[in-house]
């Protein structure tokens, strides 16, 4: 697949080369290679500190790469299957927002299931761009939202042919993927452009078994979190477009809010792991498929946890399903997702990735071993024996259909006033509520606040979610816009 | 020539034991396995250069943590013993002819291989027709038990390596469910001497007191291991390691021991205050 030789780490040498060259510093960072920050430095380590550095010559520069980076770009371009990558340094979230401002500007529509990440709608509310969503399938019985079906997206692409672009999650944060192929055939049909939110789907270009990476479906953007499953560092990640896409666009709406001091540990982390990732993807993803698919059999042996897997697939809204997630349902325990989280942590001593009102996801990742996985299998056994309790009562979806009233950016900038969140049913929100993770919101500016909407916050604050998004850090209130 | 093996006890602390060669060196999935010779130890089995056992103090270690337990339950009949893939633990279980079922886990089988091979005066009793090997992580095993057995010994490395699941709350729950309702569960503890080895005491028993209805903390002395104060857990579903010790019933036995009496059962249990101290900080 690969034409270019994988094997290198161009940024990686270059800093090892400029190590070697004993450079006097004159330049920032001013802790000048960890020397005037000793604290800091016995800290972080040595080697740390001293590969943090500036742009300059010999180690290229992000904002306009022409050497080493323009190198190591054109290699994960290589091994991803794009045209073009961007490594970014601000999260999956800048790589989200540059995606969309790419392709739309103030007033154009753009197609989207509503369970996105937060980060998408805020991209909306700060190019202007209007949201017209689709509402994700439900699954009753695990109180999560699926992929979006064909059929819907095909209803909405008819009904707003001047869209520019549709927004896939592939796959969703529970590992959810809907049809991308027949979507990107759709899409294309009617001019739009597909952006793929790939922040759950970095192994999806180099493991077996697994379902279609985006870019090699024929997407016109992805964006990877490199440092989830590609196991970068925290906040590294990578932009993918494909041919169709002017690379040269894309970087200036990348610089119009990306740092002109990228970090060169960053940078070099996207390089190293991207060489790891094509020399010996393949069997580190199927090690930890493996591993998931083991601890799956031996949560579904305790009884009352439900680990999901490939059996929900079903063609349309489950397309297919990434068999490297580990989500399990608790809600036959009698003991919502949040509460199995909180007990893993605070008794056994295991951190999960999250749970929800009925669900929780323990994150696999090349860095597992089955010794760890006994842990979490062992504790979820106990926690069943000790604490299992009658399910009645529980509340267990996740998703209510928002009403939207006004588009996102309007609602953003209108005058707000702020009211207790009982009180507001019925009024326009003017910011986001979630609960984080996952950060889907419940609400988004523009969308009218309903009885039902509070009734599940209320409900995921007793149970202990932890809540964010609106102004008031203790969440009671809720910014609504002026009558 | 002086061939020395060390190992630190702590931060600026070791013990160094004068070896006359090395028998066995050599690597399984879990662990570097070695053994040595030396003129005042005998031999000795290591763990990624951790000291488990000596034949000169071995009988100290593996009297305290069967013979306690055993001379408090009134008939036990199936045992699990987690660990101890030295024998040592087998071997004094085996004295007993109440004892009918021993199933020993251990998660590396190379250990119990080595150990057959050059470690014979504990690994001798390994192939008695009631003891059952199973080459498994033992946090699995136990997940899968119910209601069988009587007593469970957890002859586990420390807390650092491939034992650290065997320091853990769901562990220990796990034992208690796979004991029989008046059954009891000994542990290696620790040692409350130098501060990391007392921070892993002080974690086993916190998860140990969330677990069982009984727990208490009793001691020996044990010359290799760090400071020679070494610590075990008596955790049970409803006998009392004292209240329901019957001394003439084990004397009646005529087990003959080296350091075990039932005087010593009793004393053990005293603590000294700085121990009883960080145990309680806990409770």
């Amino acid at each position: 697949m690969s034409k270019l030789n994988q094997d290198k780490a161009p940024i990686m040498e270059a800093l090892l080369n400029f190590d070697s060259m004993r450079v006097v510093p004159f330049d920032v960072p001013g802790h000048k290679r960890g020397r005037g920050n000793p604290e800091l430095t016995a800290f972080l380590g040595s080697q740390c500190m001293r590969f943090d550095v500036n742009s300059m010559k010999p180690l290229d520069n992000l904002c306009h790469p022409t050497s080493v980076i323009a190198e190591a770009e054109r290699l994960a371009a290589d091994a991803f299957g794009a045209a073009h990558a961007f490594f970014m340094v601000s999260g999956t979230t800048s790589a989200v927002q540059a995606m969309i401002m790419s392709v739309c500007q103030r007033g154009d529509k753009i197609i989207l299931p509503r369970n996105v990440h937060k980060c998408v709608i805020n991209a909306v509310i700060l190019c202007g761009a209007i949201p017209v969503y689709i509402n994700p399938r439900q699954s009753e019985r695990l109180g999560i939202s699926l992929g979006m079906m064909l059929s819907d997206v095909e209803r909405v692409v008819l009904e707003n042919p001047d869209a520019k672009a549709v927004f896939v999650n592939n796959p969703t944060y529970y590992g959810v993927c809907s049809n991308l192929p027949a979507i990107i055939r759709l899409a294309h049909k009617h001019n739009m452009k597909v952006l793929a939110d790939e922040a759950h789907g970095t192994h999806f270009y180099f493991g077996e078994g697994l379902p279609v990476a985006a870019m090699r479906a024929g997407a016109d953007m992805s964006s990877v979190s490199m440092h989830k499953s590609g196991g970068s560092l925290t906040q590294s990640s990578l932009l993918l477009a494909g041919s169709e896409m002017n690379e040269g666009h894309i970087r200036q709406i990348i610089n119009l809010t990306q740092t002109t001091s990228a970090s060169y540990l960053l940078l070099s982390s996207l390089d190293i792991s991207r060489r790891r990732l094509a020399l010996s993807g393949r069997e580190i993803f199927n090690s930890v498929s493996k591993m998931a698919e083991y601890a799956r059999r031996e949560i579904n042996e305790i009884g009352d946890y439900y680990a999901y897997g490939k059996d929900l697939a079903n063609g349309d809204e489950v397309f297919d399903f990434d068999t490297t997630k580990l989500a399990v349902n608790t809600l036959d325990t009698g003991l919502a997702g949040i509460e199995v989280y909180d007990v893993l942590r605070d008794e056994y001593d295991i951190q999960i990735e999250f749970g929800d009102l009925g669900n929780i996801l323990a994150y696999l990742s090349m860095g597992d071993s089955y010794k760890d996985l006994e842990r979490l299998v062992g504790a979820l056994s106990e926690i069943r024996r000790r604490l299992k309790r009658d399910r009645a009562g529980m509340f267990s979806y996740e998703y209510i259909n928002p009403k939207v009233i006004l588009p996102p950016q309007q609602a953003f900038y209108t005058r707000k006033e702020s009211v207790p969140i009982k009180e507001g049913a019925g009024r326009i929100c003017g910011e986001f509520i979630m609960c984080y993770p996952p950060g889907i919101p419940v609400l988004a500016p523009g969308e009218e606040i309903t009885y039902e909407t509070i009734r599940y916050i209320e409900y995921a604050k007793e149970k202990g979610c932890l809540l964010t998004g609106t102004e008031d850090l203790a969440v009671e209130r809720i910014n609504v816009l002026k009558e | 020539m002086e061939l020395w093996f060390s190992e630190k006890h702590t931060k600026g602390v070791k013990l160094s034991i004068q070896v006359n060669k090395q028998i066995y060196s050599g690597k399984s999935d879990f662990q570097r396995i070695d053994v040595f010779e030396s003129e005042v130890f005998g031999r000795f089995l290591t763990l990624d250069g951790i000291m488990m056992l000596t034949e000169k103090d071995e009988f100290i270690y593996h009297e305290m943590i069967v013979h306690v337990p055993m001379a408090v339950h009134p008939d036990p009949k199936k045992v699990l013993v987690i660990g101890a893939g030295d024998g040592g633990v087998v071997r004094e279980l085996t004295r007993y002819n109440s004892v009918s079922e021993i199933d020993l886990v251990e998660i590396d089988g190379e250990v119990i291989e080595v150990c057959k091979k050059y470690l014979p005066k504990t690994a001798c009793r390994m192939d008695d027709p009631r003891v059952k090997i199973h080459i498994q992580d033992g946090l699995k095993y136990v997940r899968k038990c119910e209601n069988i057995y009587d007593l469970i010994i957890v002859d586990s490395t420390d807390p650092f390596g491939p034992g650290e699941g065997l320091f853990t709350k769901e562990f220990y729950g796990n034992c208690f469910k796979a004991l029989k309702e008046d059954g009891i569960m000994v542990n290696q503890h620790e040692s409350p001497f130098y501060k990391d080895d007392a921070a892993a005491m002080q974690r086993a028993h916190k998860r140990i007191v969330e677990s069982f209805p009984i727990s208490r903390v009793y001691q020996a002395h044990i010359p290799t291991y760090p400071s020679g104060h070494w610590l075990f857990g008596f955790a049970s579903r409803g006998y009392h390691p004292i209240n329901d010790f019957d001394s003439a019933k084990w004397r009646a036995l005529g087990i003959k021991t080296r350091y075990y009496n039932t005087g010593i059962h009793l004393g053990a249990f005293t603590l000294p205050n700085y121990v009883q101290q960080l145990l309680e900080e806990v409770e």
